[in-house]
């Protein structure tokens, strides 16, 4: 209950927050790079902070079900384009037919082999095969996607978050290449015929920049849980990996954990309990 | 010296006004794009790079190659290639417009461009890429211009001009270095991770651009009355010859590698290439082609009696320019997305619109070089009278 009101609570003052033109779901991605992670902490006392942020995925709990919940409200909250959504042809007459090959996702199902492609193996065990695993940023500790941007349109917070600023993006696509997890998209037209209802919290991206799962900043920030989390029903946890004590620490050490593609030194931050 | 680019003959005027319709009709279409985005085009979230980017790295290649007259003449005083020094930084001038256009027209927000600038990131090839690049065109364009100036009045050139010129050197490595660099730096494609791509990516160059040298002069001897100097053509042939065999050699040890380790995540893009992946084979075709055009055009040069031919180089050279275009072109880049680092297959083939705003961005490019050429030809007849 507590924990309810106090959430409440934080909508309203976010709400009253974007009317001053200050909401802190906004200000990642203003052109402030470096400074966003603490001018957010500094904004709001309650926001959830951690040094390093990390995401464990229970795959024995995640069901066909759970895991659509998750990608839709995952990108219905963050305005994330549905191609397969009908356009409306009085507010966006001339839109022209869709290139499904260009979709745009942040958090979507693979199976075993696509999501951990070096681990394929004949003998695989029969349950691995019909498992959804969900696939997403992996806020990787040396992302290349980061070391790739010529701009710092994409950065990494202190708190290991690897988040973008749309307004700075150039659209040249190198974090993309630079990516080894196919996890960012690129808008190649306009998503917002494809977006059913504007979520007021975050903002629409235009044509012609990438995007990405960005861990739900603009929730932390209001210190509550990413979406995901919230409808996962147990199967997803975010916390502090360097924090000895958290709850995703304490998971990682009673599990056997791996992560995708780890040879490659890109030391993701989301971990899967298989 | 511009005025003799606005005195010309009937062909002349054809010529440059088929230019600017072709660049026209790239414009309107590039309109388009840029209202509303690259959906045009026929990339995808897989393949995120496709035609725009694979010309712009070939014609990297095609400006770093001019430095193969630079060389000789400059550093070993080789006077046969006096006549055509400045074909070369010509050509490279007009080859790295294009290269500025081809990353124009690929971004997604062009307006931002200068972004690059204002966040400079020192960690980002493409950062070290723009400034190689811009570098080496202020320098062609200033060498090329004050060079030419200098031989129409009949004095030396300014004593600036030789640090300059030692300076573009470098540059012309390193242009096509920092390109390779972008691609060999990520660690999830196994296609460009490999330390060779950077010497690959040089010896096609070697190759390519001073064979379009070669059938540049064929046309100069054409069209003007300027000869560049048979000689001079057959050591350029000796240097297309060395560097495509380098190139051959280069791929083969990649092959080698690749099939040899037998890692998979390597594998597959050359496999994708070579022979199809898991029934995908759109670029198969394409590959054999180019790789047969730059395995015969090889032998063509290798052998005296055939590089000797007269009306056989040019021929040899288009088979060269065309087969490094599709090795480097082509496939370098399509190859290195398919298969994605999740193993799926999407194929990429360039769409209409694609092909017509690339058609254009060559077409601005013939544009630069018609006219540079121009000038460069016409001071020449005039000074030797
Ligand atoms: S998963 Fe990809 S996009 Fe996410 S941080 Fe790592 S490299 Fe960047
Ligand atoms: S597309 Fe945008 S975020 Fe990606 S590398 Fe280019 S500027 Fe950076």
């Amino acid at each position: 209950m507590m924990k309810k009101s106090r959430r409440s609570f934080l909508k309203v003052a976010g709400i009253a927050a974007i009317g001053l033109g200050a909401s802190p779901a906004m200000n990642f991605a203003s052109s402030d790079s470096d400074g966003t992670a603490l001018a957010v902490k500094g904004k709001n006392e309650q926001a959830l902070t951690a040094h390093r942020w990390g995401m464990v995925i229970d795959t024995n709990k995640i069901t066909e079900e759970i895991a659509g919940k998750i990608t839709e409200v995952c990108h219905k909250t963050h305005n994330v384009p549905d191609f397969k959504h009908d356009v409306d042809p009085e507010k966006f007459p001339k839109t022209r037919p869709v290139n499904h090959k260009q979709e745009i996702k942040w958090i979507w199902e693979e199976e075993f082999h696509y999501a951990f492609p070096e681990k394929e193996d004949e003998y695989l065990a029969e349950k691995f095969h019909d498992l959804p695993f969900l696939v997403t940023c992996n806020h990787c500790k040396n992302a290349p996607c980061v070391q790739a941007c010529p701009t710092q349109a994409t950065f990494k917070r202190e708190d290991g978050i690897v988040i973008m600023d749309f307004h700075r993006c150039i659209g040249c696509r190198f974090c993309m290449a630079a990516c080894p997890y196919g996890s960012r998209s690129f808008n190649f037209r306009d998503p917002r015929p494809f977006i059913a209802e504007t979520h007021p919290d975050f903002p629409t991206r235009s044509k012609g920049v990438v995007e990405k799962c960005n861990l739900c900043a603009e929730q932390l920030a209001k210190g509550e849980l990413p979406h995901c989390v919230q409808v996962s029903e147990g199967a997803i946890v975010v916390g502090d990996l360097e924090d000895p004590e958290s709850d995703i620490r304490i998971l990682l050490k009673e599990h056997y954990t791996i992560r995708r593609n780890q040879s490659l030194g890109t030391e993701p931050s989301v971990y899967y309990i298989v | 010296m511009l005025e003799i680019a606005i005195k010309g003959s009937k062909n002349y005027w054809s010529w440059i006004i088929f230019l600017l319709l072709v660049m026209g009709a790239g414009f309107i279409v590039y309109v388009d794009q840029f209202l509303n985005g690259l959906m045009i085009t026929g990339m995808s979230r897989d393949v995120s790079w496709g035609f725009y980017i694979a010309n712009f790295t070939f014609l990297v290649g095609v400006a770093a190659g001019g430095v193969m007259v630079v060389i000789p003449y400059y550093l070993h005083n080789y006077e046969k290639f006096h006549r055509i020094t400045i074909l070369g930084e010509f050509l490279a001038v007009a080859a790295l417009v294009m290269c500025l256009l081809f990353i124009i027209v690929d971004l997604g927000q062009p307006t931002r461009a200068l972004n690059v600038l204002l966040y400079p990131s020192p960690k980002s090839m493409l950062f070290y890429d723009m400034l190689v690049l811009n570098g080496y065109l202020f320098l062609n364009i200033v060498i090329g211009w004050k060079v030419l100036e200098a031989e129409r009045n009949q004095v030396e050139p300014p004593f600036w001009t030789k640090p300059l010129i030692y300076l573009s050197i470098p540059f012309a490595i390193g242009i096509h270095t920092v390109t390779a660099y972008l691609y060999c730096g990520l660690p999830g494609r196994g296609y460009w991770l490999t330390a060779i791509l950077a010497p690959r990516f040089l010896a096609s160059a070697f190759a390519a651009g001073p064979a379009f040298l070669i059938i540049l002069c064929y046309l100069i001897r054409k069209f003007t009355k300027f000869d560049p100097g048979w000689e001079a053509m057959q050591t350029l042939a000796k240097i297309v010859c060395w560097a495509i065999i380098a190139n051959l050699f280069f791929f083969l040890c990649e092959v080698f590698t690749v099939y040899y380790s037998n890692i998979p995540g390597h594998k597959a893009h050359l496999t994708y290439l070579l022979f199809g992946y898991h029934g995908y084979n759109a670029l198969v075709p394409w590959m054999w082609t180019g790789l047969i055009l730059m395995f015969t055009g090889a032998i063509f040069l290798v052998i005296p009696q055939l590089r000797n031919n007269k009306t056989l180089l040019p021929f040899t050279c288009a088979m060269i320019f065309f087969g490094a275009w599709i090795d480097k072109g082509l496939g370098m880049i399509s190859g290195g997305f398919v298969p994605s680092p999740l193993h799926h297959v999407t194929e990429y083939a360039p769409t209409k619109p694609e092909i017509m705003i690339t058609l254009a961005v060559y077409a601005t490019g013939f544009l630069v070089l018609t006219i540079l050429y121009k000038l460069a030809t016409q001071v020449k007849e005039e000074v030797r009278g």
